[in-house]
């Protein structure tokens, strides 16, 4: 069985909510969309106060290329267009919702019939993608990458196979597992309009191994989908991530930056973002719910929540038993890479794969201690980096050395702060680096530029 | 005898034929560099902060003896040793002095103390504003305001600027401040400036970039400005402008009438004594 080659870690995996099927939440009173919910360019509003719009009616319009457009999630009247302090613990502009029912757009098919590819012989790669960009889909798996940009790939690189991201390697969360059991077709005719949209003929379903009952059954129903292999990897964190996930699938290794994994020929694509897919050109729905896990060790009822985007997050945790009392820290993502949140009002975006409560005893950090140079979090790096030295150097503003140790590749999983003995907060400070050396790069192409 | 006599030939020809290579090395890969360079140099403090704009003490000596051959020194000032500093540089290069503009000094544009900004979370991460800065808005809710880990102090290499305990804010000893501009870099959030102050030392800065909203400002601090205009309107010389839910202060064209300050309903606005500042307390204590 296979895994990447370097570094990795093995967190405790918590799948709490692993045989709980998934529930669909309750509406939201008043929904708050944000306009900025994936990487790119923030979408542009196009309708104003006191419209009223139907579900899956488009309210924000794609502000650029990498960028993705919006629809209502709920019916009702557009009551303001402000801000909301959403995951990045910063105000940003967001479109609140009164919600007033819930009427949907016509066009859209409700029913829960499978509709397969053979029904359409019709599709191109051309109307999958104008398709996926009308229902402004994003990578669900967190990092809400633009699904039709990741289609269209730059010039000189040729996709050779799509592969299904089903790891969910990150504790805790058990989204993706769930959609897995539940709408395997779905899931699998999603990855046919993937592969065609990227005009590729070999489709992969990495899923690890903890989650034998999912490769059991889509083993059995990828039988009858042509050149969709699954695959079943060892444990091991961060498994999930694009490279790492390409490198145990294929064997082959994304080059640094600027090289995508386009370059090695792959297209990697989330579970949720497959099953988004089937439902936006198959049944015309737009993206406007997720599955979304509420765990928690002190939780009385997790569960996963099938939820509307703009539902706050307090709603959430209300519907699964209410607030432990010793909460000590609220996560908006896996333990590993997710975000604490500023406050429980956060509404769920495209990319919230889950809420995580934590108590207050496990949700403080150690007090840190002096580097000891033991060198696991070197032997802990998925990239290959020295994250004891990046963060040594990102202390003290060495850019240049930072640089010419490709900081720029650091995916953030967090593996070498999770290991370190003397918990230093080595991410902490890598992230800040990585962000500068980004910039200066960045400044200096353009200065190249207008050379 | 003969051994010896033979050694020393020997070593006195390698020798030679040596030191003949290295004259005529050092000849043709003479480097000519202006001794006027390492004489502005010396007048320099050396401190190389880079407050000057240019990388290091070497580096403004260099721009100073080429300003100086194109005939004037306009422009050009070491921060730390200021104007006496520059008269000396002058008179090394055989140039009259220039006057140099005001002086300038440090102040942080932030005044939400524990007391008036509680913090309503706590911050675990790296004790360090630019990671707090990338890990939301920080401890209280206001987005713009002082996070408080004392970037500023720790970038400061003349120990100019000190984190007070009681205030979570940091202070800066305007007897110390080269205006060299590092806090002002360091600062994640730009609350740092550079202000000019008149000749008695006195200055009237903003002491808030809170863009929000006036309600929301209002509720995430007791000292935020909430964008009211009355500073702007109250102003004659012009020099207020609220830009962005915020007032901003030209402090060249301020006159000092302090009628803004007395104007402003959220006391933000204040008049900064550089002279006096180490002895006033924020909290008003």
């Amino acid at each position: 069985m296979n895994t990447f080659s370097k570094g990795g870690v093995h967190p405790h995996d918590n799948k709490l909510t692993a045989g709980i099927a998934i529930s669909t939440a309750g509406l939201p009173d008043v929904a708050v969309i944000p306009l900025s919910q994936h990487i790119g360019a923030p979408a542009k509003a196009i309708v104003a106060k006191g419209d009223h719009v139907k579900v899956g009616q488009k309210i924000a319009e794609a502000g650029g290329f990498v960028s993705a457009v919006i629809h209502a999630p709920v019916s009702g009247i557009v009551s303001k267009i402000d801000t909301v302090v959403d995951a990045s613990g910063y105000a940003r502009p967001a479109i609140y919702i009164q919600r007033d029912g819930d009427e949907w757009e016509s066009s859209i098919d409700r029913s829960d019939s499978l509709v397969t590819l053979d029904q359409h012989p019709d599709l191109t790669a051309e109307t999958i993608r104008e398709a996926i960009r009308e229902a402004g889909i994003v990578g669900m798996g967190g990092a809400c990458f633009p699904t039709h940009v990741k289609l269209s790939p730059p010039p000189g690189c040729i996709p050779e196979q799509v592969i299904i991201n089903a790891v969910e390697c990150e504790p805790y969360l058990t989204a993706d597992h769930r959609l897995l059991l539940e709408h395997p077709d779905e899931v699998l005719t999603g990855v046919g309009l993937l592969m065609k949209a990227a005009g590729v003929q070999k489709g992969f379903i990495a899923i690890e191994n903890n989650k034998p009952d999912a490769i059991l059954l889509m083993q059995e129903k990828a039988a009858a989908y042509d050149g969709i292999t699954v695959v079943p990897l060892k444990v091991k964190y961060p498994q999930g991530g694009e490279k790492q996930l390409i490198e145990a699938v294929t064997g082959r290794q994304v080059p640094p930056p600027p090289a995508l994994p386009v370059n090695v020929g792959a297209i990697i694509q989330n579970v949720g973002t497959a099953y988004a897919v089937y439902e936006a050109v198959m049944k015309h729905k737009p993206l406007i719910e997720r599955v979304v896990t509420v765990t928690g060790k002190h939780l009385s009822r997790p569960a996963n929540l099938r939820a509307r985007i703009g539902t706050p997050m307090s709603q959430l945790i209300e519907e699964c038993g209410g607030w432990p009392e010793d909460t000590g820290k609220l996560i908006g993502g896996g333990p590993m890479m997710g975000k604490a949140l500023h406050h429980a009002d956060v509404p769920v975006c495209k990319g919230s794969s889950g809420i995580l409560l934590m108590s207050e005893e496990e949700s403080h950090r150690s007090t840190p201690s002096p580097c000891i140079r033991c060198a696991k979090c070197v032997a802990a790096c998925p990239m290959g980096l020295e994250p004891y030295l990046l963060a040594k150097a990102a202390e003290r503003d060495i850019w240049n050395l930072l640089e010419e140790h490709h900081v720029t590749s650091c995916i953030e999983c967090g593996s070498c702060q999770f290991t370190c003995p003397s918990y230093r907060p080595l991410l902490d400070v890598i992230r800040v680096a990585k962000a500068t050396v980004t910039g200066i790069q960045r400044a200096r192409a353009s200065a190249q530029q207008n050379k | 005898m003969d051994t010896i006599l033979i050694a020393v030939i020997v070593l006195g020809v390698i020798g030679f034929t040596l030191s003949l290579v290295l004259y005529g090395v050092s000849r043709k890969f003479f480097v000519k560099e202006d001794p006027r360079i390492a004489q502005v140099a010396d007048a320099l403090p050396g401190a190389n902060c880079g407050g000057c704009g240019y990388p290091g003490c070497s580096g403004l000596a260099a721009a100073c003896v080429k300003a100086a051959d194109e005939g004037s020194l306009e422009g050009l000032l070491c921060p730390v040793g200021g104007q006496d500093t520059m008269t000396q540089i002058a008179a090394v290069l055989g140039m009259e002095s220039c006057a140099m503009s005001a002086k300038r000094v440090a102040v942080v544009c932030c005044e939400g103390s524990c007391a008036q900004r509680p913090d309503k979370r706590i911050y675990e991460g790296a004790q360090s504003c630019r990671t707090a800065h990338m890990a939301g808005m920080g401890a209280t809710d206001c987005a713009y305001g002082c996070l408080g880990c004392g970037d500023c102090a720790s970038h400061c290499q003349f120990g100019g600027v000190t984190m007070n305990p009681e205030t979570g804010l940091p202070e800066f000893n305007e007897q110390i401040c080269t205006a060299c501009g590092s806090c002002v870099k360091a600062c994640p959030r730009g609350l740092i400036s550079l202000v000019p102050v008149d000749s008695r030392g006195h200055a009237v800065v903003v002491k808030c970039k809170n863009k929000d909203k006036g309600v929301t400002a209002r509720n995430v601090c007791e000292v935020s400005c909430i964008g009211c205009k009355l500073c702007e309107k109250a102003c004659e010389s012009d020099a207020v402008r609220v830009e962005e839910n915020v007032a901003v202060i030209d402090g060249n064209k301020c006159t000092q009438c302090h009628k803004c300050i007395e104007k402003c309903p959220r006391g933000c606005i204040v008049s900064v004594d550089m002279l006096q500042r180490a002895k006033s307390c924020k909290c008003g204590n």
